[in-house]
């Protein structure tokens, strides 16, 4: 059995006096893919967001409770040296209307590295672990926003992975796009896995089927219930769960 | 909420009711052949085994349409997954019933068969193929129950059909030819048993999540 | 088949003017409404057509060598001092305004909390004096500037006038522009531990330069017409103006007193034409600016 990663710890989520997150209790392993599921507005982003503390951006929200990363309390740590080691990839593919090189060199420039020479390794590494560098490799100094919606999305993983995260969260990375472009992101999930910690949202039931190991079922800001993908999907526990998973919600 | 997808999930239950009163008749219909009673006819248990062979085809076509086209999961997926397990057992069972059906021309003797307690076992057989389809129609994990246990009842009975043979051919003036196609049948009750329980663990699987043989097969839990 | 495809008239394009009246016909309503909207394009084009044919048939055949001459006297009228000054005052009041403006919409758009009330008041005061009047403008400056600074009639002081006037025009265009840029830039930056200045220095103001350049454009285009904040604050002395106090008189200015004295009023149109050739330049000269700058940025 693989150590947690994450451990979420009793956390409620408000946006102004509307509760987002209701006491949600979690450990998240490591090296493993996590999938959030629920109905939209279920509250699977926000704690998503909690995890980087992204959150933090949005007026008049509050937390309470303690999310801890490799059991240190994320809210005692520098937020930026948070954001690298836990890295996020959005739902809609946001490259910056930068080259694809400087796109990928924006995160480790920000945390100090300089070097052409070592800048262009990381550029490369970390689009060759998205699998998008045979794609791009001829096309580094044109601008990132030429790539198609599938490919802007890799060069997105890839950008968060140039920084070293140790966490990767992904919010529906794949909603926006067509299903070669899923696929051969579900496939990249897989492969990343045996490096990072993945988190990912997603409304497409197949997907967490498909890609995830543990999967965490929420409604109405509550985490239903968190089990084994295989049992989420043969044998859920909750009334609740089963009535979503077999679309009868509602 | 998806009515379509219920509707058909309700088509397939009706389709393997009517699958399951099939094979009750048919073995029905073959133990009566079996036991001479008046108006017993084998070559009815030889039609009905093509219309549960049918049945079985557009059951399972059904099955791989819903499968590809709703793409079930938890319940649903249990329910068409076991849909698909109780039909090929179903299938064996009409083919037993055919199978005793065939014997029923070379056991001239109808002494014989009433000395023993085929009737008994063709009886509990009937009996469990029943259950295993109420434990279906009703959900019911206490109908599923006592079909697993009344197995043993059938391998009982079989064996003390075999004893009985024996002791009857030990005697003289018995028709071997009789006596061996009548342990036959009774092999052929035996096994109908067997299928009616892989049927009701079938359902057990598809109402719990659980299947008895998950110990080998964690993949299934 | 073919033969009714011909005959279909096409929903889209390649449809004449005339056909799309007559496709009209069975809808007075609409076919009244086409004309008018056809109307007002053709009354706007000609009036514009008409000012710019007429402001250059009157100007250009008074375009002499001497105009261009370098002082000025009532015999060769010349403009150049005019010009410089234009020149001058337009770097004046942008150097001044344009950082002051973005910053401030950096700070509102970027920093301040959105029901934080000093914002709603900076957004309600730049409001108010994006519709105050120019001359009112020249009448704080030369009270002000002019008369309690002791800055006398100046280039300094028509440029801190103008500078005020334009600021809520930068402003206003550049929170639009820096709202304008995905939210979705500023998460990514986040998202890789990038900070505040960093996200808003690297990501979010080079995606908003080309609307940051049109307010500038929409500006200068006020300096250089501006004539009543400017008489009251930089005189109307037509020199180049030797230091940043003394006074100067910009283009529009110097086309003023000419037509208003009326002894030179065919210089004032070639003035104008000047002006125009002048205001042309200047946007074609931002827009080429700000397609080098938002290179490689957009598709």
């Amino acid at each position: 059995m693989n150590s947690n990663k994450i451990s979420i710890q009793n956390v409620d989520l408000f946006y102004g006096t509307f509760q987002a997150l209701k006491s949600i209790n979690m450990d998240i392993p490591e090296n493993q893919v996590t999938a959030f599921i629920g109905p939209s507005g279920c509250g699977k982003s926000t704690l998503l967001k909690c995890l980087n503390r992204m959150n933090d951006l949005v007026e008049g929200c509050k937390i309470t409770g303690e999310i801890l990363l490799d059991d240190k309390s994320i809210n005692q740590m520098d937020v930026n040296l948070l954001r690298k080691q836990v890295g996020m990839v959005f739902q809609k593919p946001n490259p910056f209307p930068m080259s694809v090189y400087d796109n990928i060199a924006f995160g480790p420039r920000t945390h100090g590295i300089r070097s052409r020479v070592m800048l262009d390794e990381i550029v490369e590494k970390s689009l060759r672990d998205a699998a998008i560098w045979d794609e791009v490799k001829d096309r580094l100094n044109k601008s990132a926003l030429g790539l198609s919606g599938g490919q802007q999305q890799r060069l997105c993983i890839a950008r968060a992975l140039a920084v070293h995260p140790e966490v990767l969260l992904m919010d529906e990375p794949t909603s926006a796009l067509d299903p070669i472009s899923t696929s051969k992101i579900e496939e990249l999930c897989t492969q990343l896995k045996k490096e990072y910690t993945i988190v990912i949202v997603t409304h497409n039931m197949q997907q967490a089927a498909r890609i995830s190991d543990r999967t965490a079922f929420f409604l109405l800001g509550e985490a239903v219930e968190y089990t084994d993908t295989e049992k989420m999907f043969s044998m859920p526990t909750d009334k609740r769960t089963e009535d979503y998973i077999t679309g009868r919600f509602g | 909420m998806r009515t379509k997808f219920d509707e058909q999930l309700n088509q397939l239950h009706v389709d393997l009711i009517k699958m399951g009163s099939l094979c009750e008749e048919a073995i029905t219909l073959a133990a009566q052949a079996l036991l001479r009673e008046p108006g017993a006819d084998p070559q009815k248990v030889f039609s009905l085994e093509t219309e549960i062979d049918q049945l079985e085809w557009e059951i399972e076509s059904h099955c791989m349409r819903l499968l590809l086209r709703q793409q079930p999961m938890a319940r649903d997926l249990r329910s068409v997954s076991a849909a698909l397990k109780i039909i090929s057992d179903m299938e064996r069972i009409g083919d037993q019933a055919a199978d005793i059906a065939e014997l029923t021309p070379y056991i001239a003797d109808c002494a014989l068969q009433n000395k023993l307690h085929i009737k008994d076992m063709a009886k509990e057989a009937v009996s469990m193929v029943t259950g295993s389809v109420d434990a279906y129609v009703k959900e019911d994990l206490d109908l599923v129950q006592k079909v697993i246990d009344q197995d043993d009842t059938v391998d009982a009975l079989f064996n003390q059909v075999k004893t009985e043979l024996i002791e009857l051919v030990q005697e003289k003036g018995t028709d071997a030819q009789a006596a061996l196609d009548l342990l036959m049948a009774a092999k052929y009750f035996e096994r109908i048993g067997d299928h009616a329980v892989n049927v009701a663990e079938w359902v057990e699987y598809s109402l719990t999540g659980v299947h008895k043989s998950s110990e080998h097969h964690p993949a299934l839990c | 088949m073919r033969k009714q495809k011909q005959l279909a008239t096409p929903i889209y394009g390649k449809q004449s003017f005339l056909e799309k009246l007559i496709s009209y016909k069975k809808k007075p309503g609409s076919l009244i409404m086409a004309i008018l909207v056809m109307l007002a394009t053709a009354f706007t084009l000609f009036i514009i057509l008409y000012i710019l044919g007429y402001i250059l048939a009157k100007g250009i055949p008074y375009i002499t060598p001497s105009l261009f001459s370098w002082e000025y006297n009532s015999e060769n009228v010349s403009l150049m001092p005019a010009l410089i000054t234009t020149i001058e005052m337009t770097v004046l009041s942008l150097v001044i305004a344009v950082p002051l403006g973005i910053f401030t919409a950096i700070y509102l758009v970027e920093y301040a909390k959105s029901g934080n009330r000093l914002v709603k008041l900076i957004r309600l005061t730049t409001e108010t004096l994006s519709g105050i009047p120019s001359i009112i403008y020249g009448l704080f400056g030369m009270l002000f500037f002019v008369t309690y600074l002791k800055w006398k009639y100046s280039l300094l002081a028509g440029g801190l006038t103008l500078s005020i006037m334009i600021l809520p025009l930068i402003m206003r265009t550049t929170e639009e522009a820096l709202l304008a840029v995905p939210a979705s830039y500023r998460e990514a930056s986040f998202g890789l531990g990038a900070g505040r200045l960093r996200t808003v220095f690297r990501v979010v103001l080079p995606s908003a330069i080309p609307g940051i350049l049109a307010g500038v454009i929409l500006a200068i285009g006020r300096i250089v017409g501006e004539t009543a904040a400017l008489i009251y604050t930089a005189g109307t002395v037509a020199q180049v103006p030797p230091t940043l106090l003394s006074s100067g008189r910009t283009l529009a200015v110097h086309m003023y007193l000419l037509s208003s004295e009326g002894l030179n009023t065919n210089q004032a149109y070639a003035t104008a034409v000047v002006l125009l050739i002048l205001v042309v330049l200047i946007n074609g000269l931002s827009s080429l600016v700000s397609r080098k700058l938002s290179k490689g940025k957009q598709v």
